[in-house]
């Protein structure tokens, strides 16, 4: 009975705090109260006391205040008989003890043994978070798993993980069983971990399965907008969880008493605990969404029966290849020795194609190999390779050939085996030996993009046909149509102006954890995020006509040079909760865009300078203005206008309206140098067609400068044009 | 006859022992009053006034109006508004004397008590409206006493300050039916005055002052004592306890406190503990003091301090004649006369302690808040030096003593569902709605020798808990399912259905939950209101699939109390009728009409297994109308004879 579970957990608790105690008295011994102990690079201090208790602990005497509280909380142990209530009790044990965790865990960054090393990623930085989080948040991830112990065998564990990151379920991995961690395993299964593959190994310590929780009470945080205060905004945390963030724990081999104790943190969360060994049950729903603890659940039904406990919502049937499937893959690099078959980059001629049909002329699920299949060609062989999609709807349009074109890379790239890059005539891809061993075959790209095509866009798109030619002269043969049809398209896109359309897209997606936020997608502004440009938020609207993003009539032009029109504002201040009246498309200092939190970029004003400053996500570094990115988004984000800053998809740095109220890209004073590297040829061409040809070299990158102080010498050296433009403020 | 049907063993052991030394108990006497008189049981018979007593013959042969012409409806229903008027009186001048105190605490005049528990006081002060911020415990003290007070001499029209805690659509009703209870002591004044000869004659009329009477008790007198009550001693909280006879001790010096108001009872339990008496107890040869409760003063201790039980209502006059008691301390209400000829036998003082409940031939010490220490210590005293008188060669003290929980409140519910960061009403609407628990049944009220002398009530809940239905008990219901083992969770859990069961196992409680003493059915009340809140079973009370019972209902409070839950939307099960089974129009009115009226009714059954079903019947009409799912495990639904419709 669940008595039994109770009073592990509470048991655990004990031992868990009691430790953090003794480790935090050393502590205060070695250095004193003031001594400032942190997690690396995260605005929310040791996140869960901040979401839990508001404590911003900083230094060594706020955990002091933590543990105190920890030590408050902890009840005793369930009596033999005539036992008081226990649930509420064990709740409180489950959070003592992820208290007391992070305790332990920040004073390993303080003062050893450091948590990163080798594959241990130990704690997760506010910048994976917002890159990763969202994904949990909005759906693309369906969950997380938080798996604690080991699997009774390397390759039980190899396939629980594989069938997760089919689902694209991401995976934490914490504790032992009998000395050792499912990642040990994994590890000598040659399994690649880290971020990219879904796969995030904590550590061994129990004590940092507590990662796991403080990256869910950090997105609860971030995209959920919750402001941490008192024991309501806890609650609500926690709730944002269980209803937001899909996550389970799955407890393999033998649960101690600090697994327990672990698991009653989890459910606090709505995360339920399935279990492969006997550790009894508790099924009756409330806390999370249903079951609380499953067991015992043999180790080819556990991912089954997890997903069923935790209600978790998986958006695609397993497509049906003889390879693993699911964006967990999608970051897998294949090396040259590992390579079965290569296609396209400089060793065969290769491009894929995808266009609109009429109904009658497609066959749906037509999918034709037309020469010799992979199996055919010998082992590591460059292929010719020439993909046609045809693809027929009622409300397909030709504008939308390209967007349904990108979703290729994306859609190949997520089997287990085949590495795909670029696009149209440039692709490159590669399958690998083992997936060639396993069956994978040329006709299986077509399964897979009949699949996700008919998946992904259900309302406008109803047939596909693919057909794939390996012979040369078919390939050949091909090209030109295709193209023809690009270059159409490009000039298509190319005459697309702001001023050539009446309509733009309207994007609100975000809104979930920004509630008044709306990003406004115009053929020359893309979408903050990167991920959506006109075309995109256009077929979106197609796809979903009452989705996240909607056609905005501009009407009346208020004001050309900031961007203002009359259609705009009224649709933003309807759908910005009337938080907003205007919006100045182009200006950074006049009602400036609101940013939700997934900038790819953001653009800080620099007044000193006169000009503006370019951190991209991911640049942890110190930026001119004195804020890291991080700092940055904090302030950026969350849907306010905030005139001098503002978040942007990187690819509106090269266009024309790119701060146009403001002067432009000749305001750029400084960039990231990840940045300036990868834009560097269309800034490039910018500046020469506005005289200026070695602009880029004026601009300053953190090889240059991290201060205002260092900055504005290396200005007035070159003599940047922002010195002498009129002043922004 | 009636003895037959007692089952607690303890009573039953005294029982026997003594019958053969010629000592008289209520069974006695319950038994010689028979047959009694079957006007009065019908309700047929009027003494309002000096024409009368006029009566209806029953047979319709005889005369079928009183000499003002008076029908047996406007009789029945006369009579039946009186006594709910009486009831709702009763809780609400023990409410009303619990304000005193609190003003007297705001004075700093008193002594022996404190503000136990200052978060309650500033919740309950806020929500009559009261500044909080700044104040000190004694200053708020102060200002809700009187605040409350003013709840019972109000004369505005507007409603009771807690009555604004009842879901929408109750109080919309209680709007559209003009039953809102406005002045608690205005709308018993109104009712008697409505009574009286010649003035209010239509039933229907008279059972809606009956309705806004009682409605002045629950969200009125009741909910108020109960607040103040938790403020002044401390809400309860989950704690362990023991209950029956055999609690008291053989070798200590034994009082019981008798009653219903806890300003007495905590105080003699606060003195008792006072070393110095303790010291004077051993000198006496003894091991020490033992203080058990006896009815809702029991209860009172029991939830707050974990006093052990030493019986209900009809173990006042057993719990004498173990013959081990040196004092029993009485304040006021169920407090029989027949004490003071029990105590007759032995050395037992019997000690009134109310200006307002005096009894012939005890000693009366008046209570007082300004001094209420120093009187405690002095009866604590006396019953210290009566022990030597104790004559151990006739004492019996059965074996009996059941472990129980108590201490369950429509508060601390939320932390038991889910810890300090997740508290929640949600895992239990969840449960009702996913079919492990079928719905929540309150079992509460009096034992009576005319009923089953408390066994219906075990029966009761034994059939409740095992068709997975969660049951709340309060006043001596609950102390007579504490005796048999169901508060206790190890045995209890096994009796229950196995929905039940698992929830029960999941938060580490019993399938009954002792909520306190009869004022404090205002809890149940308040978490029927919590789980309308959470959502999902029911948006008003009337929806909710819930249904309360009183049995063995004996006197005229558990009348108020059936009352205010039938106004509030419940199915009320009383054992025997309410004296209104003379009046097929009053009958039929109560027991059908009126769920048209507030959603809630009346049914009377005796047999508890049939009250079971018929409980369980609605609940389970209510869940179909809610489209709630099926009930998760299949039941051993075993119904013994017929089932009346209802």
């Amino acid at each position: 009975m669940s008595k039994i579970i109770a009073t592990r957990a509470i048991r655990g608790a004990h031992k868990i705090v009691e430790r953090a105690e003794k480790e935090l008295a050393k502590a205060v011994e070695a250095k004193g109260k003031d001594f400032a102990v942190s997690f690396p690079d995260t605005n929310y201090y040791l996140p869960l006391a901040l979401a839990m208790l508001g404590i911003k602990a900083s230094r060594i005497g706020d955990l002091i205040e933590i543990m105190d509280y920890a030590r408050q909380l902890l009840p005793p142990i369930p009596s033999e008989n005539i036992w008081l209530p226990y649930l509420g009790p064990t709740l409180d044990a489950g959070m003592a003890t992820l208290f007391a965790e992070e305790v332990i865990e920040v004073l390993k960054y303080a003062f050893g043994p450091c948590p990163t090393y080798d594959y241990w990623v130990g704690f997760t930085t506010d910048a994976i978070l917002r890159e990763q989080g969202i994904k949990l948040v909005d759906g693309r991830m369906p969950g997380f798993a938080a798996i604690v112990g080991a699997a009774p065998t390397n390759k039980d564990a190899v396939r629980i993980v594989r069938e997760l990151q089919e689902r694209q379920i991401l995976i934490f991995l914490s504790a032992t069983t009998n000395g050792k961690c499912i990642a040990e395993q994994l590890a000598e299964e040659n399994v690649q971990m880290g971020w990219d593959s879904f796969l995030v190994p904590h550590g061994k310590d129990i004590s940092t399965t507590v990662y796991a929780l403080n990256f869910a009470a950090r997105a609860a945080m971030t995209f959920g907008g919750i402001t941490p205060k008192g024991l309501k905004e806890a609650r609500d945390i926690l709730l944002y969880n269980k209803n937001r963030v899909h996550a389970f724990v799955l407890a393999l081999g033998d649960v101690d008493d600090e697994k327990h104790a672990n698991a009653a943190g989890a459910i606090n969360f709505g995360f339920p605990a399935i279990a492969d060994t006997d550790i009894d049950q508790i099924l009756p729903t409330g806390v999370c969404k249903y079951e609380h603890v499953v067991s015992p659940v043999s180790l080819d039904k556990i991912v089954e029966k997890a997903i069923e406990v935790r209600g978790l919502k998986l958006s695609i049937e397993k497509i049906d290849i003889p390879v693993s499937y699911g964006s967990a893959f999608e970051g897998e690099r294949i090396r040259k020795e590992q390579t079965g078959a290569e296609i396209g980059g400089k060793f065969s001629k290769a491009f894929e194609f995808l266009r609109m049909k009429t109904l009658e002329e497609v066959e749906n699920g037509k999918i034709q190999v037309i020469g010799r299949e992979l199996d055919e060609f010998e082992d590591g062989a460059a292929v010719p390779f020439a993909m046609i999609i045809d693809v027929a709807g009622r409300k397909m349009q030709k504008d939308f050939e390209s967007v349904l074109e990108r979703r290729i890379h994306n859609f190949l790239s997520e089997a287990l085996g085949i590495m795909h890059t670029g696009q149209r005539h440039v692709i490159w891809a590669r399958v690998s030996k083992d997936a060639r061993k396993s069956g994978l075959r040329f006709k299986h790209f077509g399964t897979i993009l009949f699949s996700r095509f008919l998946h992904d866009f259900p309302s406008i798109v109803d047939k596909v046909q693919v057909t794939i030619y390996t012979k040369n002269e078919d390939v050949v043969k091909l090209l030109p149509e295709a193209l023809k049809a690009f270059s159409e398209r490009d000039a298509r896109l190319a005459d697309m102006t702001d001023e050539s359309v009446d309509v733009f897209y309207s994007c609100k997606l975000c809104q979930s954890y920004a509630p008044n936020h709306v990003c406004i997608i115009s053929p020359e502004r893309l979408g903050l995020c990167g991920a959506y440009n006109w075309l995109d938020g256009k077929a979106a609207s197609e796809i979903n006509p009452t989705g996240g993003n909607e056609p905005v009539l501009k009407g009346a032009c208020i004001d050309a040079k900031v961007g203002e029109w009359q259609g705009i504002n009224d649709y933003l201040y309807n759908k910005s909760n009337k938080a907003f009246e205007r919006l100045g498309l182009y200006s950074l200092m006049d009602a400036p865009s609101t940013s939700c939190g997934c900038f790819e970029c953001i653009v800080g004003l620099i007044p000193e300078a006169n000009g503006v400053m370019i951190v991209n996500r991911g640049f942890s570094g110190m930026t001119p203005c004195g804020m890291k990115f991080s700092t940055l988004a904090g302030m950026v984000g969350g849907g306010q206008q905030v005139p001098g800053f503002v978040g942007i998809g990187m690819l509106y740095i090269t266009s024309p309206k790119f701060i146009s109220a403001n002067g432009g890209f000749q305001r750029i004073v400084w960039m990231t140098k990840e940045l300036k590297d990868s834009l560097s040829a269309q800034l490039k061409k910018h500046a020469e067609e506005a005289g200026n040809p070695d602009f880029i070299d004026k601009i300053a990158d953190e090889t240059v400068a991290t201060t205002a102080e260092e900055l504005l010498p290396f200005l007035q050296k070159v003599n940047h044009p922002a010195l002498s433009m009129p002043p922004m403020m | 006859m009636s003895r037959e049907k007692l089952k607690d063993k303890a009573s039953i052991k005294i029982l026997e022992a003594r019958k053969s030394e010629g000592m008289e108990t209520i069974w006695d006497r319950y038994e010689a009053q028979q047959p009694q008189c079957g006007f009065g049981l019908l309700g047929i018979c009027c003494r309002m006034c000096n024409m009368g007593p006029c009566r209806i013959d029953p047979f319709g042969t005889g005369p079928q109006k009183g000499a003002c012409g008076a029908t047996a409806d406007t009789i029945a229903a006369r009579d039946m508004t009186r006594q709910t008027a009486a009831g709702s009186a009763s809780h609400s001048d023990h409410a009303r004397d619990l304000g005193h105190t609190l003003i007297a605490i705001g004075k700093g005049t008193v002594q022996g008590y404190s503000i136990r528990d200052p978060y309650k006081l500033r919740i309950i002060a806020a929500e009559y409206g009261i500044k909080v911020e700044n104040k000190k415990d004694n200053e708020l003290a102060l200002e809700l006493g009187e605040r409350v007070l003013q709840e019972f001499g109000k004369q505005d029209d507007s409603q009771l300050t807690l009555s604004k805690r009842a879901p929408k659509r109750q109080q919309e009703i209680w709007k559209k039916l003009d039953i809102f209870p406005r002045g608690i002591d205005r709308e018993v004044v109104e009712t008697l005055a409505r009574t009286h000869e010649g003035m209010d004659q239509d039933y229907k009329n008279l059972i809606q002052s009956t309705m806004r009477v009682s409605l002045a008790d629950g969200w009125g007198g009741s909910m108020i004592a109960t607040e103040v009550s938790d403020i002044l001693f401390g809400s309860p909280k989950p704690i362990r306890a023991r209950a029956n006879l055999g609690v008291l001790k053989e070798d200590e010096v034994n009082i019981i406190i008798h009653g219903h108001e806890p300003t007495l009872s905590d105080v003699i339990v606060t003195a008792s503990q006072d070393p110095e008496l303790i010291k004077l107890a051993k000198e006496k040869g003894t091991k020490g003091i033992t203080v058990a409760g006896l009815c809702c003063t029991a209860n009172e201790i029991l939830v707050r301090r974990g006093i052990p039980v030493a019986g209900n209502f009809l173990q006042q006059e057993l719990s004498i004649l173990t013959g081990a008691v040196e004092i029993m301390v009485v304040d006021i209400q169920c407090v029989s006369p027949g004490i003071a000829q029990a105590a007759s036998h032995f050395h037992t003082k019997v000690i009134s302690t109310s200006a307002k409940a005096s009894i012939p031939g005890v000693e009366h010490i008046d209570f007082r808040e300004d001094n209420a220490l120093d009187t405690a210590k002095k009866i604590i005293k006396i019953a210290i030096d009566n022990y030597p008188n104790r004559d151990k060669t006739k004492v019996i003290i059965p074996k009996e003593a059941m472990d129980l929980v108590a201490g369950f409140t429509a508060e601390n519910i939320f932390y038991h569902l889910g810890g300090k960061f997740r508290a929640s009403y949600k895992p239990l609407n969840e449960n009702i709605a996913n079919g492990r628990i079928r719905g929540v049944a309150g079992v509460v009220g009096c034992d009576n020798p005319r009923m089953g002398s408390g066994s219906s009530h075990v029966a009761l809940v034994k059939e409740l808990i095992k068709n997975n239905v969660l049951v709340v008990q309060t006043g001596c219901a609950a102390i007579e399912c504490a005796k048999e083992g169901l508060l206790t969770p190890e045995t209890a859990i096994e009796m229950a259905g196995e929905g039940l069961k698992e929830v029960c196992k999941a938060v580490g409680i019993p399938p009954a939950l002792h909520l306190g003493s009869c004022v404090d059915n205002s809890r149940i009340l308040i978490a029927c209101t919590e789980m309308v809140k959470e959502g999902g079973i029911g948006k008003s009370l009337d929806e909710l699939p819930v249904a309360g019972a009183a049995l063995e209902w004996m006197a005229e409070k558990a009348m108020a109390i059936g009352w205010y839950f039938v106004a509030s939307g419940a199915l009320v099960v009383f054992g025997t009728p309410m004296r209104i089974s003379g009046s097929q129009a009053v009958y039929d009115y109560v027991t059908k009409d009126m769920e048209n009226i507030t959603g809630g009714k009346w049914a009377f059954e005796e047999d508890p297994i049939k009250a079971a079903h018929l409980m369980i019947d609605h609940i389970d009409r209510k869940r179909k109308a809610l489209k709630l799912a099926p009930m998760m495990y299949t039941q051993s639904y075993t119904v013994t004879g017929h089932l009346p419709s209802e």
